[in-house]
């Protein structure tokens, strides 16, 4: 399992394709965090990292499926499946260790946002004056958005052995799950409208960023990373 | 019996794609699964390496149920698949260390056996190239060594030399018979002569059934009848090979006759005979011997 971990994260980083993913994550947060006039922290003048917090997600759309869509896809396209389903590797081994690098990676793309919340810190005036247990929620509730996207891609890239349909399905599930379901919600109303807000992604994000950690929505969370892992697991089996 | 499959059916939407397949491996011998095209050789091999479940049957591995414990069979067994896939974007050593880190193999013991397998295989000069560099013939050792790294007692090979040249081939079958000592093999082609060049054992499949279970040299000897081929420039009556011991003869053209003989010497005899007494004259006889190619042919049809 430790050797199919490390050979998806070398995979990764041995190729140009993988650099190019995470830079130009980087590039498009540091734009909307610091750059672009409209969302920048700078003219808003607040020391406040919510806008982080509420573009990364759609960000994440995209680039979570971009890096899952070849996990599962390629190996059954080329045929590696067959060296990986014969070896001693049980199919949740195999699923396990494939999610466990691709958090991996989803993790190494955020850290580096680390440093925008000591530029802030800096910034703030007095030095320090920022909503700590919000930006930390907010950032634990990030890497949870991006372990439940990374399951839903590795869902996505079980479903097909085309690579490209996988992205796009992955961008498709992950999007429904996080915007429409609220948006579906904001349609309704009532009863009804309450229980179908508590479906959608955005709702527990929310819940988190607030600063809370509520036991609630970090179930509700890790409850959607093993619906969709298991969902891999059953589709896999099947094939 | 080192490998034992029983009765084996696998159903593909309505059609029986292995109807009741049965035979067995003994430690130490080349078994050949021999068949045309779709005849069920990969599927039946997929099934004993576990990567499908078939409709109905058992497979036992060194006494071990492979169906019902894959997790223990699948190390005991080293398949190299139809097509050979590999991870093209890896390098040579570095693909198999991963190999022998997935069946468990770590530190000095996975260094050893990767530096082993790179030196049977004569892969060392290659092992820091990618795999998508390498040629047909040097993959195919990338594949061999990558199942042979956990140093399998049992060893399934699918179709492994499709696609050679002439001497990737001789290299290869020379591979395969080395890693063979001591250990149980299975190979499938459809190609007559690798059975002849390497394979102790015989099974013969088409159409899902198992038509020919037997060594090799028994098929031989049951196929060693001979034929003889007379021709003259004169007309040839088949009222005159009516005399012979022959089992059977035909004609081919009015003066060419095939006598098939169990005893070839007597029935080169018997014809010297008859041309002189019938004063002919003699253009060639010819000898031939109906090969594997023609059994395999004739089975299979």
């Amino acid at each position: 399992m430790k050797s199919l971990f490390w050979k998806e994260i070398n995979a990764f980083f041995g190729s140009l394709l993988g650099y190019l993913v995470l830079a130009l994550f980087l590039v498009a947060l540091g734009l909307i965090v610091w750059v672009f006039p409209e969302s920048s922290v700078l003219s808003y003048g607040f020391a406040d990292l919510e806008v982080l917090f509420s573009y990364t997600p759609y960000v994440f759309t995209f680039l979570i499926p971009a890096l899952s869509m070849r996990i599962l896809a390629e190996e059954r396209k080329t045929g590696t499946w067959e060296l990986l389903r014969t070896s001693p590797l049980s199919i949740l081994q195999i699923v396990l260790a494939k999610y466990l690098a691709l958090l991996t990676l989803v993790f190494v793309a955020i850290l580096p946002t680390l440093i925008y919340y000591f530029s802030i810190v800096q910034l703030g005036d007095p030095i320090g004056n920022l909503d700590q247990a919000g930006f930390f929620g907010s950032w634990i509730g990030l890497i949870m958005i991006g372990a439940v996207f990374a399951a839903v891609g590795i869902f996505s890239s079980a479903l097909t052995s085309q690579q490209v349909l996988a992205f796009v399905l992955g961008v498709f599930l992950c999007f429904v799950l996080y915007f429409g379901f609220s948006a579906a919600a904001d349609l309704q109303a009532g009863n009804f409208a309450y229980w179908l807000e508590e479906f959608s992604l955005s709702y527990h994000y929310i819940s988190l960023s607030r600063g809370v950690i509520d036991s609630r929505d970090i179930f509700f969370l890790v409850g959607m990373i093993w619906l969709f892992l298991g969902g891999t697991i059953i589709v896999l089996r099947s094939k | 019996m080192s490998l034992e499959v029983s009765q084996l059916t696998k159903i593909y939407s309505s059609q029986k794609v292995l109807d009741g397949v049965s035979f067995s491996v003994t430690p130490g011998r080349i078994l050949g699964f021999l068949g045309p095209n779709g005849a069920g050789k990969s599927t039946t091999m997929k099934i004993i390496c576990g990567y499908l479940a078939p409709d109905g049957g058992a497979v036992s591995i060194l006494g071990k149920n492979a169906l019902t414990a894959p997790k223990q069979v699948s190390p005991l067994i080293g398949y190299l698949p139809e097509h050979n896939p590999l991870y093209v974007d890896m390098y040579v050593r570095e693909f198999l260390e991963f190999s022998g880190g997935i069946y468990g193999l770590s530190g000095n013991k996975l260094r050893q056996r990767v530096l082993e397998m790179l030196q049977k295989t004569g892969l060392e000069p290659e092992q820091h190239k990618k795999i998508s560099q390498l040629s047909k013939g040097y993959r195919q050792r990338v594949g061999l060594a990558r199942a042979l790294i956990h140093d399998p007692k049992v060893i399934i090979l699918d179709e492994p030399t499709t696609g050679l040249d002439p001497n990737q081939l001789v290299e290869i079958r020379a591979l395969i018979k080395e890693v063979a000592t001591h250990k149980t093999l299975i190979l499938s082609t459809h190609i007559m002569q690798e059975v002849e060049a390497i394979c102790d054992d015989v099974v013969i499949i088409n159409k899902g059934k198992i038509l020919v279970a037997d060594s090799l040299e028994n098929l031989k000897s049951s196929a060693s009848e001979i034929q003889l081929i007379l021709e003259t420039e004169e007309e040839l009556d088949l009222q005159w090979f009516t005399q012979f011991d022959s089992t059977k003869f035909g004609t081919k053209g009015k003066s060419e006759v095939i006598i098939s003989a169990p005893n070839a010497g007597e029935a080169r005899k018997e014809i010297m005979q008859l041309i002189q007494q019938r004063k002919l004259n003699l253009i060639s006889l010819n000898q031939s011997k109906k090969n594997l190619e023609q059994i395999f042919r004739e089975i299979t049809r």
